[in-house]
């Protein structure tokens, strides 16, 4: 019926012993999308991404992928998966071409194509000059490059990635990066991360997940509404009283943040033009015309406040 | 699939130098015990040309040496077998496994195909080491490829035991102590039981590991004792496998 969707996660549920970490998560992911996975330490994000892949069973619930069961059919639908999970699974005693080739015989690449992935996806993750190094003497960087060519070797339909980019320089990310977009051209992709410009950069939706939960699932042009908050920052020399502010039409409340520093809330359509004409007409000196947008950080950390989740959750620490 | 793992098992166990230095220390015991075997020979071998039916050189040489080997490779195989699936799980590279299109028997079969094929290249080492001396005399060959059919099923045995010894736990050394532990005392499980009831030491003598063995040392070949070693590896593989699902379900 809905041969669309690349995943279709119903209703997961995984209880580890008494302990729910993953609670009734359900999302579809449909070709071209890059589904960004946020939430913070112990959410359930690596737990669902394993559930997806096949790495844990679902106590509840239902996932296909390409329409295909996954717990019914794990063989065929796993064709369709490549994972790279938080720690990459790398034999650190085998070379890379050693490894990768291994890799694509695992995952059913034919032999006269083999040679072919094994180079295509060596060049797109930037491999083409360690082929021949151990995978044990490589330098973080490269041994995660090792884990995403292992993931998109077999051309699979959807690329489920945990924490890509953790441990790489600023130079490398932006290369991995520029990678997940241009994979999200022909394949669908599920990312997960604490980096949040890392979501705002290159996924077109974002689900975040707290406490097992999801708290909130949205595309990337839904959060651009959140991220707008009906607020303008204004600056002005000559300092007006509140009530002069409010008058201006559609300005509905007005703020003082310091001396000629206001923050004004808005109703319906931006009416900065109008703020500005009257701001020039009554001699006020503006200085400072912005909209104020909510970062998604603050959005993150609303949603998942209800516990004590440290705010710097940003900076992943090398593991 | 099989052979794909089977073969990964295979070249990881020979990049490193655990295997080699087993393989070197196993073939220069042997060499010694193979060279003290022919000197009882050399000594006895006058006294035997007197006597009718005389054991031969096959029953003074060989056989005690494939007894000895099996000694040997229960003290070796658990240090082989270690770290196969325990050592996977340690480096979360089990995951590859997981999430490639291949059900758990497939990859159980393999690492075990792959161990196999690395302890038929010590038992061939052993098996050309007793087939040299037909360079110089005759052996009763029908006997010692009973012997050697013997010691392959035992390393079998052994291998699947210690394979999933190697499931239970993320330490090699945990694994390769509770399978010596565990493969030691079926050795001498029929040690007991002897002054017990009949079908208790029946049941012992049955379980123990050496007594299926010592029948095919002595060149005869009974369909119980192959089945004995069958069933052993089978009951073995198949509490691996079903581990390594446990691993994914919920509990």
């Amino acid at each position: 019926m809905d041969k669309e969707f690349l995943v279709d996660a119903q209703h997961l549920y995984r209880y580890y012993g008494p302990t729910c970490a993953v609670q009734d998560v359900s999302f579809q992911l449909a070709k071209g999308d890059v589904l960004g996975f946020l939430g913070p330490n112990g959410a359930g994000k690596s737990s669902t991404m394993q559930m997806l892949t096949g790495n844990l069973a679902p106590s509840a619930g239902k996932i296909r992928v390409r329409g295909i069961d996954l717990l019914d059919e794990p063989k065929r639908a796993k064709r369709e998966l490549g994972y790279l999970p938080e720690q990459p699974p790398l034999y650190r005693e085998h070379s890379v071409d050693e490894f990768l080739s291994y890799c694509g015989r695992l995952h059913l690449v034919p032999k006269n194509r083999l040679r072919q992935a094994l180079d295509s996806a060596k060049e797109r993750c930037g491999l083409g000059a360690v082929g021949k190094r151990l995978i044990g003497n490589l330098s973080k960087g490269y041994q995660q490059r090792v884990g995403i060519a292992q993931a998109i070797l077999h051309n699979p339909a959807v690329v489920i990635l945990d924490e890509p980019t953790v441990g790489l320089d600023p130079i490398q990310i932006r290369e991995i990066r520029h990678l997940i977009r241009e994979l999200g051209n022909d394949h669908g992709i599920i990312l997960s991360t604490h980096i949040l410009p890392e979501v705002q950069g290159v996924c077109n939706r974002v689900q975040i997940i707290n406490q097992g939960r999801l708290v909130f699932a949205d595309s990337m042009s839904g959060l651009e509404q959140h991220l707008h908050s009906q607020h303008l920052i204004i600056r002005l020399r000559q300092i007006p009283s509140i009530d002069e502010l409010t008058q201006v039409p559609g300005i509905v409340a007005a703020e003082a943040l310091d001396t000629g520093h206001f923050r004004l809330r808005y109703e319906g359509a931006n009416p900065a033009s109008a703020v500005a004409e009257i701001a020039v007409a009554r001699g006020w000196g503006l200085e400072e015309l912005v909209p104020e947008r909510r970062t998604l950080e603050q959005i993150f950390v609303e949603l998942t406040m209800q516990d004590h989740v440290p705010q710097d959750t940003a900076n992943g620490e090398a593991a | 699939m099989i052979f794909t793992i089977a073969a990964r098992e295979l070249k990881a166990l020979f990049l490193s130098p655990l295997a080699w230095s087993i393989l070197a220390v196993v073939q220069f015991l042997l060499a010694y015990l193979f060279l003290a075997q022919i000197d009882t020979y050399m000594m006895f071998a006058p006294r035997l040309a007197g006597m009718e039916d005389a054991p031969g050189v096959t029953d003074i040489v060989v056989m005690p040496l494939l007894g000895n080997a099996a000694v040997i490779l229960l003290l070796v195989a658990p240090l082989i077998t270690m770290r196969v699936l325990s050592e996977e799980r340690r480096n979360r590279t089990l995951s590859l496994l997981m999430s490639a299109p291949v059900s758990m028997t497939e990859i159980v079969l393999g690492k075990y195909l792959g161990i196999l094929v690395f302890f038929m290249v010590m038992l061939g080492l052993l098996a050309l080491m007793a087939l040299s001396l037909l360079a110089g005399t005759d052996l009763d060959l029908g006997k010692v490829a009973s012997g050697l059919l013997g010691l392959a099923l035992l390393v079998g045995a052994f291998s699947a035991a210690g394979l999933y010894m190697s499931s239970l736990t993320e330490q090699p050394t945990i694994a390769a102590v509770s399978s010596f532990g565990l493969l030691l005392l079926l050795w001498i499980i029929n040690w007991a039981g002897g002054s017990g009831a009949a079908a208790v030491s029946g049941l012992f003598s049955y379980l123990s590991l050496v007594g299926h063995y010592e029948s095919l040392l002595k060149g005869l070949f009974n369909s119980t004792d192959v089945v004995y070693y069958l069933l052993f590896i089978l009951t073995f593989l198949v509490l691996s496998i079903q581990r390594l699902d446990a691993n994914r379900l919920p509990h």
